[in-house]
């Protein structure tokens, strides 16, 4: 069995865990002395030789983003945090800065001194405000202790932090949209590249990072290369926190190596909810190809997920049981991903729209069996055709719920409702109501 | 603008205190919008006048950006913002019903506002927070796992007038204008109110403890 590995999330029982005193009692900031004390390119490569990859979904390999950086030329670059946390499943990074604000805070002042960077920005998503509250008062806090600011404990780097609120718009989670919010426009992306690293912010060399990647830059300093290559699999190095929800019996973050399994997690969670069967799950996220029962002994890192066709994506585990509709479910997702394309192309901004009508007609009874092969239609006509990863990750739970469970599609189409008692999945009882019934006559 | 000369002084010393955050002024504008929501209770047309003027953009430019987002508001918001996440896995887990149940207590659907003002009701997108599934948000504070019948206490507290608390969060939770303030940048001092650990966030860590995994030691 995999053992669960708590560093990210090591003092988040403590007392006050989101105070400078509890963060610094337990060795915080230590890093960062450490860090100020090395070459910034000693940093870079250390970053680079642990192997940590971009924990925001894409997987790329973060000192390598840094490495893309052209040489200083005395002019300002940025380091931008990607803490807008929206993608459907994920819940990470928001118990992180709720429960220890500090962590990110060191690791964006290492990662802007390894990259010569003097002002950073945390762009927070806007709904979540004592989030807001607690980042706002670890930046304070940080500046007078001296961790931020003018000098750092006598180094000469200065470094100044920006925590900003972003205003409700999932597409803002894409670098390059944050990028324009941050500037004050329409989140939309932009075309790359140019890519931030040679023209982000201001077009300015620029890096933009995940909350969890920047959050797992200072254990890296402060414990080694070796320590971090020591967790996970071979191309998939460290620890990552793991959300699991929905059916199983105890929710919540599960900071393990990449490479543990679902059905290691699930038997840490306590199993499914009242022993039922495992349905499907979502390795990374909605924007994540489902996988089923079949899958639960796949280690959940970023080669072995996609070769078993999906993606390790945010390792948010949305566990759904044999009491769940797939077509309820997708037809929900797609909703989502109507509201939140931004409309900047063609393809996704009309292919969501048409997706969820079609959708809501075969969840209500109301579609044809032509629907089902027109969903996988409309699902080609966005894939690899959108502006950017938006579209993509829309068609996403469509085609792999199609593949999976095709006859459940059929089911609705024959029998002219949805087949399944809604009530029996939530986590109350409710008698299912008129209203309801009456939808799906 | 029609601002008295004191809220536009007040106004324009917390502009300058935000434009002082960003090397480039128009980054400002995001944090101006939620400024302008904590005095009027929306995107007014004269916060938006006042935010182009700070930002020496047109209203046209601050409108087509403030439309774009949807914390800010159109139309005067409730005191409070009311939101039952209906994403699918909240939805899946009771996050229907209790919309259901609370839009029918309070009388009105999405994006609408009680008569009295108190209470804008939101059809929530993923919050964040599926771990607590289902959940809901008041005025951006977390109402983790919840029922119809606490959905539908917290709704009635607000309609008669009393603090409803958050889950995870603050003492209380503060009214939309002030809220506004918040996400604009400026502290409210209660960054240290908390309401304990939850469950979900600690369950593997406690896991590892009674382990005795090395980490966790």
């Amino acid at each position: 069995m995999t053992d669960l590995t708590p560093v990210l999330s090591a003092t988040w029982d403590a007392e006050q865990s989101w105070k400078l005193g509890t963060y610094e009692n337990a060795g915080g900031y230590g890093a960062l002395k450490k860090a100020l004390g090395m070459p910034p390119a000693d940093i870079i490569q250390a970053v680079k030789d642990s192997g940590l990859r971009g924990r925001g979904g894409a997987g790329f390999p973060t000192g390598m983003k840094w490495g893309f950086l052209p040489p200083d030329d005395g002019k300002p670059r940025y380091l931008v945090v990607n803490a807008d946390e929206s993608e459907p499943g994920t819940c990470k990074d928001i118990p992180t800065m709720l429960s220890a604000p500090h962590i990110l805070v060191e690791g964006v002042a290492i990662t802007s001194f390894a990259i010569g960077c003097n002002h950073a920005f945390i762009y927070l998503r806007g709904e979540v405000v004592h989030v807001y509250r607690r980042l706002l008062q670890a930046v304070r806090e940080a500046y007078a202790a001296g961790h931020l600011g003018k000098n750092i404990h006598g180094s000469g780097y200065d470094l100044d932090v920006t925590v900003h609120a972003g205003a409700g718009a999932y597409i803002c989670g894409e670098e390059t949209a944050l990028l324009d919010s941050l500037e004050g426009r329409r989140g939309q992306p932009r075309l790359k590249p140019p890519f931030p690293a040679v023209e982000g912010l201001y077009a300015r060399p620029t890096v933009v990072n995940n909350v969890e990647s920047i959050s797992s830059v200072p254990a890296i300093i402060d414990r080694g290369v070796e320590w971090f290559t020591s967790l996970g699999t071979e191309r998939s190095k460290g620890m990552g926190l793991f959300s699991l929800s929905g059916h199983v019996e105890r929710p919540g973050q599960y900071e393990a190596p990449l490479g543990i399994t679902l059905r290691e997690l699930i038997d840490m969670a306590g199993g499914m909810r009242g022993g039922k069967e495992l349905k499907f799950w979502t390795p990374g996220g909605s924007s994540t190809p489902l996988f089923t029962a079949e899958h639960l002994d796949t280690p959940l890192d970023y080669e072995s997920v996609g070769a078993a066709g999906s993606m390790l994506g945010t390792r948010a585990l949305q566990i759904f049981d044999e009491t769940t509709c797939v077509v309820r479910a997708v037809t929900r997702w797609t909703e989502f991903y109507k509201h939140e394309s931004c409309g900047k192309c063609t393809p996704c901004r009309e292919g969501t729209f048409w997706l969820s009508q079609i959708l809501e007609r075969l969840e209500d009874g109301h579609g044809t069996d032509a629907d089902i092969q027109q969903l996988l239609d409309t699902c080609e006509s966005i894939l690899g055709r959108a502006f950017c990863a938006l579209g993509d990750g829309a068609t996403s739970c469509i085609t792999s719920s199609v593949k999976l469970f095709r006859e459940e599609y059929e089911q609705h189409v024959s029998e002219r409702r949805c087949p399944f008692d809604h009530a029996a999945s939530a986590l109350f009882e409710y008698e299912t109501s008129q209203a309801t019934e009456e939808a799906h006559a | 603008m029609t601002y008295d000369a004191d809220a536009l002084a007040q106004l324009e010393q917390d502009a300058a205190e935000i434009l002082g955050r960003y090397p480039v002024k128009r980054s400002a504008l995001l944090p101006l919008l939620h400024l302008v929501q904590s005095v009027d209770g929306y995107v007014s047309p004269d916060g938006i006048a006042f935010c182009a003027n700070q930002v020496d953009l047109t209203s046209a430019e601050v409108s087509a950006v403030a439309t774009f987002y949807t914390q800010y508001k159109r139309r005067p918001n409730g005191e409070y913002q009311v939101g039952v996440c209906t994403n699918t896995l909240c939805a899946i887990m009771g996050g229907d019903e209790i919309w259901r149940q609370v839009s029918e207590r309070c009388g009105i659907g999405h994006d609408e506002t009680t008569a009295d003002g108190k209470i804008t009701l939101e059809r929530l997108e993923c919050n964040a927070a599926c771990d607590y599934a289902p959940v809901m948000m008041v005025n951006w504070e977390f109402f983790d796992n919840m029922t119809p019948d606490r959905a539908l206490r917290v709704v009635d507290d607000i309609l008669e007038g009393r603090d409803v608390v958050p889950t995870r969060g603050p003492a209380k939770v503060a009214p939309f204008k002030e809220v506004s303030r918040v996400l604009a940048g400026f502290e409210d001092g209660r960054a240290d109110e908390d309401q304990g650990l939850g469950e979900p966030t600690v369950v593997g860590l406690k896991v590892a403890r009674e382990q005795g995994w090395e980490d966790a030691k």
